[in-house]
């Protein structure tokens, strides 16, 4: 008899609620009983409030059990779960999971169905395929892919993709490179993560890709340090990469190479920032440099370089393979292709949801997110990471594509949504944000460096103010915002201000402020 | 100085970029980067001692002291907020009786803040010694600091309902 299948997650997400102990139990109970079974750590599914999510592999597809802990273990086998037994915990295929089945995956499309650093398993779900395309395409045709797909900076700043890397391809030089900023340190966050200890893979072809693209024979992944495995995965999939050809002088006997290095940040969130990167990899403080000049033309050591973020490079891969058309038929407006947004914070299922650009922030929260956790109406929803702007419920409809969300004041960012219940202060929020910025500030710019604390001083004097004092305190710090968002240097002292002035104007309430007063155009 | 550092800046003053690699494993072996090491850091690198000074200061990661044995480090980030994340800190200042970027006085325990593990759909998060744990709850903590030797009683104060 074959050894039947079992998922346990390899993710931190899944490690952290006990991934491993429960690996462990399921291996001993299976050896106690004498069954015979193959354990794999896959990646994660992103439904991450059924972490640690046990899967079987069953004739009729996967079946889901979770979240386990190790106390369910015996039971679990009492229950036959190797044969897809029912169980309290069992959610029946995963696939027809409605969180799963409802949602769009091109770029996670293999992240949680396979072993992450298994080459077999890569090659078995459609992997270098792109790679193996671009081979036989010129820089110029691999360009103009990326350009006709639509694809935009999934960083944050939606830049297009193929404009930045036609500038690279242009600009002269023997020596460019590749960077890959996966340096993802906004709150409510977790994609990159996911995409770099769940399919390594897919971000090391599509850095290939970059390089046949712009002329680059080196890469480097520069990821924070918080996510020490994620690091632990790149590097492994790196090694084995170079030595199955994928990487290195000569792949796959094209003649071409590129070789990928992975570095690791050292807790500095305005590393994020691509010149602050840059200046990092280069050995130095992560001090944000002025542009122009763009990175495309002067970048790490002064060289060409392409700076995309994790799901950017990592999206590549499934554009060539499956062709620009194929991509852009997702999306809307000019924000096509798919968005892998991160459900985080006081929600029931919060998770991974990759959809088609211009679902609505409702459908986010409640037909995947299920609404609040604490069981409180939720009544803040911050997009787009520390430096995105708080939604309230009357703009939770808007559908989530870069331009509707900047005609809202908002930003898509890199797709983080971060829910609040109503027991959130507002104006205590919109301290944390110039407080987050103070804290983060790398310094070469004052209206940052200054800015953000002496924000936080007139917040805590609104916090402190009567009545008559209240006025003065706010006309004097939306004075400071317009001073930050138009004067900063990038866009940490530039966007701070959003996070603040969005509370200010939808939440008035909690800063002693009159609802009709503060919001005049409303 | 160890002959080890030397060899490890040795190895990492070649390469592109190399200052902050070879920063991360001298704090690797040593548990900090003693003071001593800057000279020798910036002769290998040929930049000014203000250099090196300046990187090391620059980035959180970087310790100039040792840490305490065990290192705690609580997310404080918003979507840990959203779960309890303040309140979770509180109670381990409370029970460590030390604040954050602070170690207590029997050099156990260093209590960081971080701002985001990652783990922002299962908050709050931390770290015990860079393993991950995830929808900590007080009890949870102390249940976890207490395996890492942190003695019940003394400053351990009784636990609070959640506000």
């Amino acid at each position: 008899m074959n050894p039947i299948t079992v998922y346990v997650p390899r993710d931190t997400a899944a490690v952290a609620v006990g991934a491993d102990a429960v690996a462990q139990a399921i291996i001993a109970q299976a050896a106690a009983r004498g069954s015979e079974i193959r354990l794999v750590r896959n990646g994660s599914r992103g439904l991450l409030w059924l972490e640690p999510l046990v899967e079987v592999a069953s004739d009729s597809g996967r079946v889901a059990y979770g979240p386990v802990t190790v106390e369910d273990v015996p039971g679990l086998f009492e229950s036959g779960f190797l044969q897809g037994g029912n169980h309290p915990l069992c959610h029946g295929l995963t696939e027809e999971i409605p969180y799963l089945k409802k949602q769009e995956r091109l770029t996670f499309a293999r992240v949680g169905l396979t072993d992450p650093l298994s080459l077999d398993d890569y090659s078995a779900h459609g992997g270098w395929n792109g790679l193996q395309r671009a081979l036989a395409m010129t820089p110029e045709q691999i360009v103009g892919e990326v350009t006709q797909s639509g694809l935009r900076g999934r960083g944050g700043a939606a830049f297009p993709a193929g404009v930045k890397w036609r500038t690279v391809m242009q600009a002269a030089g023997e020596r460019k490179y590749i960077v890959c900023n996966a340096d993802e340190g906004d709150s409510g966050t977790f994609a990159d993560r996911m995409l770099m200890e769940g399919d390594p893979y897919s971000l090391i072809e599509g850095m290939v890709i970059a390089g046949l693209a712009v002329g680059a024979s080196h890469g480097y992944i520069y990821v924070r340090s918080e996510y020490p495995l994620a690091i632990a995965t790149l590097e492994e999939a790196v090694e084995r990469a170079t030595a199955a050809g994928w990487l290195g002088t000569n792949i796959q006997g094209s003649g071409q190479s590129f070789t990928l290095e992975v570095r690791k940040g050292a807790g500095a969130y305005i590393c994020g920032e691509e010149t602050s990167l840059l200046e990092s990899l280069e050995g130095k403080r992560g001090m944000v440099r002025a542009k122009p000049p763009l990175p495309a033309i002067a970048g790490l050591f002064g060289r060409p370089t392409v700076v995309n973020n994790v799901l950017t490079l990592a999206t590549v891969p499934v554009i060539l393979s499956r062709g620009a058309d194929f991509y852009r038929e997702f999306g809307m407006g000019r924000s096509l292709g798919t968005q892998p947004f991160q459900l985080a914070g006081n929600l029931k299922h919060g998770g991974l949801v990759e959809k088609a650009f211009g679902v609505t922030l409702r459908e986010l929260l409640f037909d995947f997110g299920g609404g609040s956790a604490s069981g409180w109406p939720l009544k803040a929803v911050q997009v787009g990471g520390p430096l995105g702007a708080w939604l309230p419920e009357s703009q939770w409809d808007i559908p989530l594509d870069y331009e509707s969300y900047a005609a809202a004041s908002a930003m898509v960012g890199h797709g983080g949504v971060v829910a609040f219940d109503d027991t959130v202060n507002m104006l205590r929020m919109a301290r944390y944000a110039m407080e987050f910025c103070a804290i983060e500030s790398c310094g070469k710019c004052t209206p940052c460096r200054i800015g953000s604390t002496r924000g936080v001083e007139t917040l805590d004097k609104l916090a402190a103010a009567n009545d008559t004092q209240r006025p003065a305190h706010v006309e004097l710090l939306q004075d400071l915002c317009d001073t930050m968002l138009g004067g900063s240097l990038c866009a940490l002292g530039g966007m701070a201000p959003y996070p603040v002035l969005s509370a200010l104007k939808h939440f008035p309430e909690d800063f002693g402020l009159a609802v009709t007063a503060a919001e005049p155009s409303a | 100085m160890p002959a080890s550092a030397l060899e490890i800046i040795k190895q990492h003053a070649g390469r592109e970029g190399g200052l902050l690699p070879a920063l991360h494993e001298l704090q690797h072996t040593f548990g900090h980067i003693p003071t001593e090491l800057v000279g020798p850091v910036a002769q290998a690198f040929n930049i000014s001692r203000a250099e090196v000074h300046g990187v090391i200061s620059f980035y959180p990661d970087f310790r100039t002291e040792p840490a305490g044995t065990h290192v705690l480090r609580i997310c404080r980030a918003e979507a840990c907020q959203s779960m309890g994340a303040e309140e979770l800190a509180a109670h381990a200042m409370k029970i460590l009786g030390c604040g954050f970027h602070s170690t207590t006085p029997d050099a156990r325990f260093t209590l960081e803040p971080v701002y985001c593990l990652g783990l922002c759909a299962q908050s709050p998060a931390i770290t015990l010694d860079d393993q991950p744990y995830a929808r900590v709850t007080p009890q949870q903590l102390e249940a976890l600091l207490g395996s890492a030797g942190l003695q019940p009683g003394g400053q351990v104060a009784k636990t609070e309902g959640q506000p």
